[in-house]
C-alpha cells in the first residue's frame, strides 16, 4: 500500500492523490492480481480517473457481476460464501431488472434500437453480397449507399455522445460550486439553500476544509451544492490540499457562485474564470452592495433570484444537449466504441468481409447495453429485402 | 450379442459419411439402404459446395471424410465463388456428373474396411432399457448394435405434391419410410414438418444454347480435397437464361393450381430457396429472374434449371418453361415437385447429435431440419464418429463454434432449433475471418487424428503442410526491410525509418506479393499454396487477433459443463419463465445456455454460482 499521485497518462495531469493498494493473487478477492485505488470520492475525481483508465490499452470497465464471476471461476468462494452470494445475486437480478426496465421505457433503448436496426440493415446489404453473390437476383452493390448510411450513423452517434453531458447532469446532478475567500459566507449560503444546518458554520476562517456536498431537489432536478474551503494562501499543508481541491472543483462545476463579502478587505477576484462563474454579493444585510446578485443568507434576500439563476442554467444545458437518455459512462464508452468500429468499416470499403466484421462489432458494442445480436436477425432482414435463391 | 458396433440407416450424403467415419475409427459398421445402386445419389441439384457449403466440404475433408474426394472425381465445372472478394468468404463449388459422383461414392464405400452394406428396409428400432439396441428390418430380422445412426433424409412420411396431385414418396420414384416415423412419434419425440422443392429436369437436346450466355468454370479448377493434386475430369460450361414477363403472367394465372398456393402444403419451406411461384408473388416488382442451366453429366444431356423449383402441374411447368430464351422447344424429362417430410426437433439432440431421450440413437441430415448435401455430410461425419465413440465406450466428440462451420451448424440446431430448412451461410459464423475454406485442415485435422478419424496418408500430408506453413511463417517474420529498401522495389510505405517484415508488408490492403517476393527472393521458395494461406493470415492478422479474445471467452464457457442432473427449479432468483426454458432446453455447457433466447447475463451468473456449489457438494461427499 502506498500514497501516490495519480497521473493521466495522456495529459500527464495529476488527477488526484490517494492510496494505491496492490492485492497479489491468489489471495485477493478474485484470486487474480488486483489493484485498488482509494481516491477522494467526488464524482469529478472518480469520473476523470475512470476516463483516464479506460483509455489505457487493455483496460476496460468491468461488466455486470464480473468480479464475482471471476472470483467464482478462480475458486475463491467456498460453499457458505456462495450461498450468501446466491441471495446477493438474486437481489442484483431484481435490481438489474428494475434498472433495465427503467431504461427500457426510456429513450436509450429506442435510440439504441434505432442505431442497431440501421446497422443491421447495412449488414444485410453487405451479407447479401457475401453470401449470395452467385445468385443473379441480388442487385449490384451500391457502395455509395453504404457510405451514406455510415455517415448518417456517425452523425447521429456523435450527437448522442454530445448529449451525454446533459444526461450526466440528470443522473448525477447539476453541480453548483460555492467559492470565495474565507468568511465570504459560503457555508451560510449553502445552509440557506439547503434549508438545514449541514455545513459547519463558524466565524473562524478556514474551518470548512473539505468539500461538502448537499443535494437538493430543484423542481425534480438533482442539484449538488458543493461548498469548498476558502481560497487563500496558507501555510498549513492540509489546508493547502483543501485549497487545491477547491480550485479543481470550481473548474469542473457546472456553475460557480463566487461570493464577495463587503467586510473583506483583500482582493476578492475569482481564481477561475469562464461563463460558468457568476459573482455574488453576499452579506447584503451588513452593507447594501449593488449588483444583480446581492444576497443575504440571514434575511433570505436575493435567494429566489439565485435559484432562478440555477434553473436557467440547467435549462440552457437541456436546450443544448436535449436528451437525457445517455447518462452512464458505460453508455458513453459503448457509443464511442461503436463509432470507432463504424469508422473502421468505412476505411475498409474494398473488403466487404472486413466491413461486415466491423459492423458486427459495432452492433455488439451497442448490444452490450441492451441485449445481444443474432445472425438470424441479419438473415431475417436479408430475406425480407432480397429475392434470393435459385 | 451385437451384430455390429454401429448401424447407419440411409445411404445418402449423411449416411455415407456416418458409416465411413465409424468404420475409419475401426468399429464394425453396417450401412443399411434400400438399394446399393442409389448410394451417393444427388437427389436435387447436381452441384457440391458453394458459399458456406464449400467450407463444410473442406471440413469434412479435413476430417478425412469422403465428400471432397468424391466431388473432385466427379466435378465437371469447378468455380471458386467470391474469388474477387476476401479469402474468408470464398467458397469452392463444382457441378458434378451424377453418375461419376455415384460411382466414386460407391467405390469409396466398397473399399472401406470394417464396413458392410445391407440392402434392406428398416421398419423399426429395437429399444431395450431406454436405449437403442438395434433395428428391425421390414422382413422381420433384428440387427443389434451399440449405436444406430438415422439419416433418412426426406423419407420420413415423405409426401410429394405437384399441382393438384399428391402421393407418398421418399423422393421421385422411391418409397417413403412410414414405420420409422411412427416409431419416432411413439417415442414422444417432437416431430415437425418441412417442405422443400425441386425443378423439372430438362432434355438438353431440346434447348438452344447458342443464344444463351455460357458460364465456364475456373481456368485452373481448384480441388476440394487436400488429397487431390489435380482435377482430371473434362470441364464443361453452365448456361444462363431468365424468366420474362410472359413467364410471370402464366405462373400468376395458374397460381391457384400450385400445391404451395392452393393451401395443400402448410409446412414451411426455405426462404433462401424459394419456388418460382414464391419469387413471383413475393417480389412482384421484378419482371425477370435469372436461371442457371446446369448439366447433370458428361454423357447425360439432362439439364437442371437452377432457380425454377416449383409445385405447379406439369402442363403449367412446360408452358412457362417454353417462354424463356433458349427453352422455346424444351421437353421435360421429369417434372418438378414439392415434398413435405417429417423432421425431429434438433433441440432434443446433444452436440454429439445423439437423442437425449433415447441414448444410442444418432440423427444426421435432413431429419434434423437441415437442407443441402454438405450440411448433411458434415452432420453425418460427426454423428458417425460419435456413434463409433459410444460403441467404443469413449466420451462424446464435439466441435465448437470457434473451430468450424460444422460446430456453428450443430450449435445452431441444438440450441435454437429450426423454423425452416437450415442452410449454412458464412454470415452464421461469428468467427468467419478465422473459419476459412483455406485453413480447414489447420483447424480440424489434428483433432480428427486424435479422434481416430484420419488415415495415414492424410496425416503425413498434413504434417508436411503444417511444417511448410511454420517454415514460411518464420521466413516472413525474419525477412525485414527498411522503407528505402521497400521503395527500391516499388512498395509504398511511410518513410518513417521503421523496418518492416514481409508479414507486415503483406498485411497492407494493397500489398503486391510479386513485389514483396522480388524484395525478398528467399520467399520464392515457398510453395504457392502455402504462400497463399500465409498471405491470407497476414492480411487478416489484426482482425484475427481481435477475434481471438472472443474465441477464448467462448471456449472457456464451452468448457464449463452443466450436468444433466442440474436442477434449475431450485435456483433462487431465476424467473419462472427462464426456469422452464432452461429445464426444457437442457444446455450442456454455459456457452450453450448463453445462446438460448432470452437468457440474461444475470441468469448465467446464477447458473455459474450454482454449478460451483454442486462441485463443492461433490467434493464434500
Amino acid at each position: 500500500m502506498s500514497f501516490r499521485s495519480l497521473i493521466d497518462p495522456a495529459t500527464s495531469e495529476v488527477l488526484d492523490q490517494g492510496l494505491v493498494v496492490h492485492f497479489a493473487g491468489p489471495n485477493s478477492f478474485t484470486g487474480e492480481d488486483c489493484a485498488e485505488l482509494q481516491v477522494h470520492g467526488s464524482r469529478a475525481v472518480v469520473n476523470s480517473l475512470l476516463q483516464a483508465l479506460t483509455y489505457v490499452d487493455g483496460v476496460r470497465l468491468a461488466t455486470a457481476g464480473e468480479f464475482t464471476r471471476r472470483a467464482f471461476e478462480n475458486g475463491k468462494l467456498d460453499l457458505i460464501e456462495v450461498d450468501a452470494l446466491g441471495d446477493l445475486i438474486a437481489a442484483d437480478t431484481e435490481g438489474q431488472r428494475a434498472q433495465a426496465m427503467a431504461r427500457l421505457s426510456g429513450g436509450i433503448t429506442r435510440k439504441i434500437d434505432g442505431w442497431r436496426d440501421h446497422i443491421i440493415g447495412l449488414m444485410a446489404e453487405v451479407e447479401a453480397q457475401l453470401d449470395f453473390s452467385d445468385e443473379g437476383d441480388v442487385g449490384a452493390f451500391a457502395s455509395s449507399a453504404l457510405n451514406d448510411g455510415l455517415a448518417q450513423l456517425g452523425t447521429s452517434l456523435r450527437e448522442g455522445l454530445s448529449s451525454y453531458a446533459y444526461g450526466r447532469i440528470v443522473k448525477d446532478g447539476f453541480r453548483v460550486g460555492l467559492g470565495g475567500l474565507p468568511n465570504a459566507g459560503k457555508s451560510s449560503l449553502l445552509n440557506r439553500l439547503a434549508q438545514s444546518e449541514i455545513a459547519i458554520v463558524t466565524e473562524e476562517a478556514g474551518t470548512t476544509r473539505d468539500l461538502r456536498e448537499v443535494a437538493i431537489d430543484l423542481d425534480g432536478q438533482l442539484v449538488l451544492l458543493v461548498d469548498s474551503a476558502g481560497i487563500r494562501d496558507t501555510e498549513s499543508k492540509a489546508e493547502a490540499e483543501g485549497v487545491r481541491r477547491a480550485l479543481e472543483m470550481l473548474e469542473d462545476a457546472d456553475l460557480v457562485l463566487w461570493l464577495k463579502a463587503p467586510d473583506i478587505e483583500e482582493d476578492q477576484s475569482c481564481p477561475v474564470s469562464g461563463p460558468h462563474v457568476v459573482e455574488i454579493q453576499s452579506k447584503a444585510d451588513i452593507r447594501g452592495e449593488a449588483g444583480p446578485f446581492a444576497i443575504s443568507a440571514t434575511s433570505g434576500e436575493g435567494i429566489p433570484v439565485l435559484l432562478a439563476l440555477i434553473r436557467a442554467r440547467i435549462a440552457e444545458r437541456r436546450d443544448a444537449g436535449g436528451d437525457l437518455s445517455i447518462s452512464h459512462l458505460r453508455d458513453q464508452r459503448a457509443l464511442s466504441a461503436c463509432l470507432v468500429e463504424l469508422e473502421r468499416a468505412g476505411s475498409n470499403m474494398n473488403e466487404l468481409e472486413l466491413v461486415a466484421e466491423c459492423l458486427r462489432r459495432a452492433v455488439l458494442e451497442l448490444e452490450r447495453l441492451v441485449g445481444r445480436v443474432d445472425a438470424e436477425q441479419v438473415l431475417d432482414q436479408l430475406f425480407a429485402g432480397f429475392c434470393i435463391g435459385k | 450379442m451385437n451384430d455390429f458396433g454401429v448401424i447407419v440407416v440411409g445411404g445418402g450424403h449423411a449416411g455415407c459419411e456416418a458409416a465411413t467415419a465409424s468404420a475409419r475409427m475401426g468399429v464394425p459398421t453396417a450401412l443399411i439402404t434400400h438399394r446399393f445402386d442409389t448410394i451417393g445419389e444427388m437427389s436435387c441439384n447436381p452441384a457440391i459446395g458453394g458459399l458456406g457449403k464449400g467450407h463444410l466440404v473442406r471440413e469434412v475433408d479435413a476430417l478425412d471424410g469422403l465428400m471432397g474426394r468424391v466431388a473432385d472425381r466427379a466435378g465437371i465445372q469447378f468455380r471458386v465463388l467470391n474469388r474477387r472478394k476476401g479469402p474468408a468468404v470464398r467458397g469452392p463449388r463444382a457441378q458434378a456428373d451424377r453418375k461419376l459422383y455415384k460411382a466414386a461414392m460407391q467405390s469409396a464405400i466398397s473399399e472401406q474396411d470394417h464396413l458392410v452394406v445391407i440392402e434392406a428396409e428398416v421398419d423399426d428400432l429395437v429399444v431395450e432399457e431406454g436405449a437403442v439396441r438395434g433395428v428391425v428390418l421390414l422382413e422381420g430380422r433384428h440387427l443389434f448394435a451399440r449405436s444406430v445412426v438415422l439419416t433418412t433424409g426426406t423419407f420420413l412420411r415423405g409426401l410429394i405434391h405437384r399441382g393438384e396431385e399428391s402421393f407418398p414418396a421418399g423422393r421421385a420414384g422411391e418409397k417413403p419410410a412410414l414405420g420409422l416415423s411412427l416409431r419416432l412419434e411413439a417415442l414422444g419425440l417432437p416431430l415437425g414438418r418441412l417442405k422443400t422443392g425441386t425443378p423439372a429436369r430438362l432434355d438438353g437436346g431440346s434447348i438452344d444454347f447458342s443464344q444463351l450466355e455460357a458460364q465456364p468454370g475456373d481456368d485452373v479448377p481448384e480441388p476440394f480435397s487436400q488429397l487431390t493434386s489435380a482435377i482430371s475430369t473434362p470441364q464443361v460450361a453452365c448456361h444462363i437464361t431468365r424468366t420474362l414477363p410472359l413467364t410471370h403472367s402464366i405462373i400468376e394465372k395458374n397460381i391457384h393450381r400450385s400445391a404451395m398456393y392452393s393451401g395443400r402444403i402448410e409446412s414451411k419451406g426455405p426462404r433462401y430457396c424459394p419456388s418460382i411461384e414464391d419469387k413471383i408473388v413475393r417480389f412482384s416488382d421484378r419482371d425477370s429472374h435469372q436461371v442457371f442451366l446446369e448439366p447433370e453429366g458428361l454423357d447425360d444431356d439432362t439439364i437442371y434449371p437452377n432457380g425454377l423449383s416449383t409445385s405447379l402441374p406439369e402442363d403449367v411447368q412446360l408452358a412457362f418453361l417454353r417462354t424463356m430464351p433458349g427453352l422455346e422447344q424444351v421437353e421435360i424429362r421429369r417434372p418438378g415437385y414439392a415434398i413435405e417430410y417429417d423432421y425431429v426437433d434438433p433441440r432434443g439432440l446433444t452436440h454429439g447429435l445423439e437423442l437425449r431421450a433415447l441414448p444410442g440413437l444418432f440423427l444426421a441430415g435432413q431429419i434434423n431440419g437441415t437442407t443441402g448435401y454438405e450440411e448433411a455430410a458434415a452432420q453425418g461425419l460427426l454423428a458417425g464418429a460419435n456413434a463409433a465413440q459410444r460403441a467404443n465406450g469413449g466420451s462424446p466428440l464435439h466441435l465448437s463454434r470457434t473451430d468450424s462451420y460444422t460446430g456453428v451448424m450443430v450449435d445452431d440446431l441444438v440450441t435454437r432449433g429450426v423454423s425452416e430448412p437450415y442452410r449454412m451461410f458464412t454470415s452464421r459464423a461469428e468467427f468467419r475471418l478465422h473459419l476459412r475454406a483455406d485453413n480447414a485442415d489447420q483447424r480440424l485435422t489434428d483433432l480428427g487424428s486424435e479422434w481416430g478419424l484420419v488415415g495415414e496418408e492424410r496425416q503425413a500430408l498434413f504434417a508436411a503442410r503444417s511444417e511448410a506453413l511454420a517454415r514460411g511463417r518464420t521466413l516472413l517474420a525474419e525477412s525485414v526491410a527498411t522503407p528505402n529498401e521497400a521503395h527500391a522495389f516499388g512498395i509504398a510505405v511511410n518513410s518513417d525509418g521503421k523496418r518492416r517484415s514481409a508479414a507486415d508488408l503483406l498485411s497492407y490492403p494493397d500489398a503486391e506479393p510479386e513485389k514483396i517476393i522480388s524484395l525478398f527472393p528467399a520467399l520464392a521458395a515457398i510453395e504457392p499454396r502455402i504462400f497463399e494461406q500465409l498471405m491470407v493470415d497476414a492480411r487478416y492478422a489484426v482482425y484475427l487477433d481481435r477475434q481471438q479474445a472472443d474465441i477464448d471467452a467462448v471456449r472457456r464457457d464451452e468448457g464449463r459443463a452443466i450436468p444433466d442432473t442440474f436442477d434449475y427449479q431450485v435456483l433462487p432468483g431465476l424467473s419462472a419463465e427462464l426456469k422452464a426454458k432452461l429445464s426444457e432446453a437442457r444446455p450442456q455447457t454455459l456457452a450453450q445456455a448463453q445462446r438460448l433466447e432470452g437468457v440474461t447475463p444475470a441468469a448465467i451468473l446464477l447458473i455459474l454460482a450454482a454449478l460451483k456449489r454442486e462441485i463443492a457438494f461433490r467434493k464434500a461427499s
